[in-house]
């Protein structure tokens, strides 16, 4: 059976070349960010990256751990595609902000379910899809617009990536993934639409510890698998007890 | 400076419109109130963009300790509580959802609603710049679309406007717009001015309103 346990956060970030596109989960916390394989990645140092994340990091919501914002921080970005790439507070604006604002770094904005549709296009093998949202607003610009039931419709592309760096709960050894409550948002559907995906998880159990009914991703979307140890000083400032008693 | 209704009244007014299992999405800042001036007797299913149907309160400073968890959290990256029947599910599910016209109410904030009912509120104002995040979705493909808002500028200008200055979030969307001086439903014929805020008059309420309103043959004052 193929090993996918990596022993560090450096070793499976290792091979991510410059000009690589990079899926990375995210929302407006720390739950359901792969901060471990983000730092690494920072560590690792590959340029040029094009980063696909519901946000650009650094949003205002997540000043207290580090997300892809670090990304922004070491100069390691050349394009985002995002859906909320700015900061909610005028007076602490993200890495990010500045930099596409000063054109270092190039900005697709996305509504948010068309990102989640394109992503999940990508993983599914539908090249494009029409949806009405975004008619007659700045997100038409360029593309074909048809109707359809009289309802005017553009047409997106899929959105696919090199690495999908994901977060999940736990992982059986060939790397099934169950997730902790709105952990999951982007995770489950950017492994699906990437070359690599990378799953930081906070346990890895034996093969059939993880209900058959329960699994959310299939192990065959997942290459690689690491845990996060103890000691790697998550912010776990907060009480976890609701969850880990239920799952 | 005549009185005007607090954002609290507002929402109170807004939750008058929910019914008994309806699914609501709530936006960011008045909208997020709305959840706490539900009508006793009813049960709404609250949604969340990043993925969960049907949770509870959100946590409040004083439960904190006890129950906040990162892996619990609204849209707004608030903490909420879990409640029996909650459910979760990833991001194209989650606008499957929305997009698939499942969503019965949405509420959201405004920074301008014109006489059509194109909603602006994505731009953040003086700052070139704006998140997109789930209201296009919200505004295109809920069933309805309510626009909770103050009912002039700062600087007292209006929000209401004949046509929107600023990037829209969705054309012809809004249904309903509730301020904080008035109930305005957003009809074929034009801008129908239902419900004026105590103490207020249909003249002064249109002084405030850029686009002409026509006045409802039933105008009341606000209940609630």
């Amino acid at each position: 059976m193929l090993n996918k346990i990596v022993e560090t956060f450096d070793q499976a970030v290792l091979d991510v070349p410059d000009g690589a596109v990079i899926m990375i989960g995210n929302f407006a916390g720390p739950g359901g960010t792969p901060n471990y394989l983000i730092q690494a990645l920072c560590k690792q140092g590959a340029k040029n990256l094009t980063i696909v994340a519901n946000t650009a990091g650094g949003t205002g919501l997540t000043l207290y751990y580090d997300d892809h914002r670090i990304l922004f921080e070491n100069r390691q970005v050349r394009k985002v595609i995002a859906s909320f790439p700015f900061s909610t507070s005028p007076s602490r604006p993200s890495p990010a902000e500045k930099q596409i604002l000063s054109g270092e770094v190039e900005l697709e904005i996305v509504p948010q379910g068309t990102l989640a549709e394109r992503i999940r296009a990508g993983g599914a093998g539908i090249p494009a899809f029409y949806t009405p949202t975004g008619v007659s607003t700045v997100v038409q610009d360029g593309k074909e617009i048809r109707d359809f039931d009289s309802r005017p419709c553009l047409l997106e592309h899929a959105l696919k990536a090199d690495y999908a760096f994901v977060r999940a709960y736990k992982a059986d050894s060939i790397g099934n993934l169950v997730y902790r409550g709105t952990q999951r948002q982007f995770n489950p559907i950017m492994a699906t639409a990437a070359e690599v995906t990378i799953a930081e998880v906070d346990e890895i159990v034996e093969i059939g510890e993880l209900g058959p009914e329960a699994i959310v991703t299939p192990s065959i979307f997942v290459n690689r698998i690491v845990k996060v140890t103890e000691d790697q000083g998550f912010p776990r400032h907060l009480e976890r007890s609701f969850w880990v008693k239920r799952i | 400076m005549k009185e005007r209704l607090s954002r609290e009244v507002v929402a109170m007014r807004i939750a008058k419109e929910l019914f008994d299992g309806a699914v609501v999405n709530l936006g960011i800042g008045i909208p997020t109130l709305v959840s706490s001036f539900v009508p006793e007797g009813i049960s709404v299913i609250y949604h969340t963009e990043n993925g969960a149907l049907g949770f509870g309160p959100v946590v409040t400073a004083e439960e904190m300790e006890e129950k906040a968890d990162i892996d619990l959290v609204n849209a707004s990256g608030q903490y909420v509580t879990p409640l029996p029947g909650m459910c979760f599910f990833h991001h194209a599910d989650s606008f499957a959802i929305i997009r698939g016209g499942h969503v019965d109410i949405t509420v959201l904030g405004v920074l301008e609603v014109s006489e059509k009912g194109d909603l602006a509120n994505w731009m953040f104002p003086g700052r070139g710049v704006g998140n997109i995040g789930g209201g296009m979705d919200l505004t295109f493909n809920a069933k309805k679309v309510i626009a909770a808002t103050e009912h002039t500028t700062k600087d007292g200008k209006p929000k209401i406007v004949k046509e929107c200055s600023v990037p829209l979030t969705a054309p012809e969307c809004v249904n309903l717009v509730v301020t904080d001086i008035a109930v305005i439903e957003v009809t074929g014929e034009g801008l129908l001015l239902k419900e004026l805020a105590p103490g207020w008059t249909a003249e002064e309420v249109q002084e405030l309103t850029e686009p002409k309103l026509i006045i409802a043959p039933d105008l009341k004052e606000i209940e609630l």
